[in-house]
């Protein structure tokens, strides 16, 4: 095992991050404060508990998962496709390192940006709003194998994205509309049919479920197919990283 | 001197059917510098390319140092610094910052007293904070060789190492492969430039349309390719050759003035011959001079060559 390589990769994209701070860290916390502040506290006062959770505590693991979900695939699909872009990519090529030791240095730097700012974001959001969490670790658990699968997911778009608008179509175009419509802001039980059922093919409503059941303790899928999805969904995005370095598809002609 | 790359009837051919490589096989010697000439397109890049690992063979083996560069990649990359053609760097980093991660990445620990040496070695130490955005495209092109360096590789890839450089970092750069390879570390350039070819390796291989057409020690092929030209410039204008010295094929210049005799190395021996061929028919020698063919005309007439 290369450990130096990974430990190379990591420490060049964490450098990243702390070299653009204000995008990287404070940008999504005062947009997703925004949330906290419009529909946590203002709208979120004039409407009514759902399951005895006040609004504004209740859209918490949803928005979480929101900024989770973009920021890891937007860092770790950025940092694959800037050497690719810039050209620097020969050098990791070159190096005697290993498919899955490139993508733990790029997966693992992006996967920690998106868990220190989630950890962040629940900090902020305390400001605005009060909650607790009913289960701690199982919060962190889902935060880490989000984190981890969504950055799979983000450097898998990052090879595949010849330029800068295939590299934001993905996480513009798919995610977020899947995450706002996968039960950020309401319950899905909420949901008329056939809404509810349909609702049920959305990926992202199995996060923010398991999520949403490690705040509070209820959701609206069971705890365990919330994890069986996340668990398919980081197997899917293993493999196909694995197929692309085992093809060297748009990486190695 | 063993070998310390084998390359066995290595062939690429991209995804739009172009054959950049048509079975080449070539062995490259420990401590060596070795040219490699072709025109643009021939497959110079697309060869260093394989080796290094950046781009996947269609057929064909390589061994470096003995090891596999599929099965045995680790090893065999290790072993390997490469400089390619385009000035690809990370413009935001600090050199210090890149000339570190490199070094990490090819799996050596940190010994920031041997970067420090490198960064001196090749003037960058004053610059080491500095982005590599700010500076020159020669500095670039230092910081890039610093980073192929980083890991003490015992092979160095230079390819077009002085494009676009100017005079006085191309002579540095010369100055610095050479002294690489006083330490052992065998250097493999491709380069447009003759000039830089015949300056410093100690065997040249020329390369076209995909195909390795010779390689060959530089001395012995100047002198089995080169070829030479003997002028003779006579006392009086010479109306007609003499049927004996037909053989010869000599040509008349300047209003029969001058007599040209081209040879190559076999027939030197030739030129006694001659001269008292002309002393016998009373044709009287003012002056005479030599010139030999510049590696630059033997490369032309290599690629030019009709295969």
């Amino acid at each position: 095992m290369n450990w130096h390589g990974i430990t190379a990769i990591y420490r060049f994209e964490m450098a990243r991050t702390w070299r653009t701070l204000m995008q990287s860290i404070a940008s999504p916390v005062l947009s997703t404060s925004l949330y906290f502040i419009v529909f946590g506290t203002a709208i979120g006062s004039r409407m009514g508990s759902i399951d005895g959770i006040s609004y504004g505590a209740f859209i918490i693991p949803g928005l979480l998962m929101l900024s989770l979900l973009s920021e890891s695939i937007s860092n770790a699909s950025f940092g694959i496709f800037f050497p690719k872009f810039s050209g620097t990519i020969y050098e990791v090529l070159s190096a005697p390192v290993s498919p899955f030791e490139i993508v733990a240095g790029y997966v693992g730097a992006a996967a920690t940006k998106s868990v220190l700012l989630g950890l962040l974001i629940l900090a902020t959001a305390r400001i605005f709003v009060d909650y607790s969490i009913v289960h701690p670790l199982w919060t962190l658990l889902f935060l880490l194998l989000t984190a981890v699968t969504f950055s799979l997911f983000g450097f898998i778009i990052g090879i595949w994205a010849e330029d800068f608008q295939q590299l934001q179509l993905i996480p513009l175009m798919v995610v977020t509309p899947l995450t706002f419509l996968g039960g950020a802001f309401y319950s899905i039980s909420m949901l008329p049919e056939p809404w509810q059922t349909l609702t049920l093919f959305n990926p992202v409503v199995y996060l923010i479920s398991g999520l949403r059941w490690a705040f509070y303790g209820f959701a609206d899928v069971n705890l365990a197919l919330s994890l069986g999805m996340t668990a398919f969904f980081l197997i899917a995005c293993l493999a196909t990283v694995s197929w692309i370095f085992k093809r060297g598809y748009r990486i190695r002609s | 001197m063993g070998t310390i790359i084998e390359i066995q009837q290595l062939s690429k051919t991209y995804a739009n059917d172009f054959r950049a490589l048509k079975g080449i096989s070539l062995s490259i010697r420990r401590g060596e510098i070795l040219a490699l000439l072709g025109p643009n397109g021939a497959g110079k890049t697309t060869l260093i390319s394989i080796v290094c690992g950046i781009v996947n063979p269609s057929g064909g083996q390589i061994r470096v140092d003995g090891f596999d560069i599929n099965r045995d990649y680790r090893a065999a990359r290790s072993k390997i610094g490469l400089v390619p053609q385009e000035l690809a760097t990370d413009s935001f980093e600090s050199v210090w910052a890149t000339v570190a991660f490199s070094r990490g990445l090819f799996g050596k620990p940190p010994d920031p007293a041997y970067l420090q040496r490198l960064l001196q070695q090749l003037s960058l130490w004053d610059k080491r904070d500095a982005r590599i955005m700010a500076l020159s495209g020669g500095m670039k092109r230092r910081v890039m060789i610093a980073k192929a360096l980083s890991h003490e590789p015992e092979i160095l890839f230079l390819d077009e190492p002085t494009a676009g450089v100017d005079v006085e970092l191309r002579q540095d750069m010369w100055a610095m492969v050479r002294e690489l390879r006083e330490r052992g570390v065998t250097i493999i350039l491709t380069t447009h430039y003759i000039e830089e070819a015949e300056e410093m390796a100690d065997r040249i291989g020329v390369i076209n349309h995909g195909e390795l057409i010779l390689v060959d020690d530089k001395a012995a092929l100047m002198t089995k390719l080169g070829r030479k030209e003997l002028r003779l410039h006579l006392q009086q204008p010479l109306a007609s050759i003499p049927e004996p010295l037909h053989p010869y094929r000599l040509q008349q210049e300047e209003d029969n003035q001058v007599l040209v005799y081209h040879f190559d190395a076999q027939q030197q021996s030739a030129i006694a011959e001659l001269l008292k061929q002309m002393a016998r028919h009373d044709i009287e020698i003012r002056d005479l001079h030599t010139r030999e063919s510049s590696l630059e005309e033997i490369f032309v007439n290599l690629v030019r060559k009709p295969r």
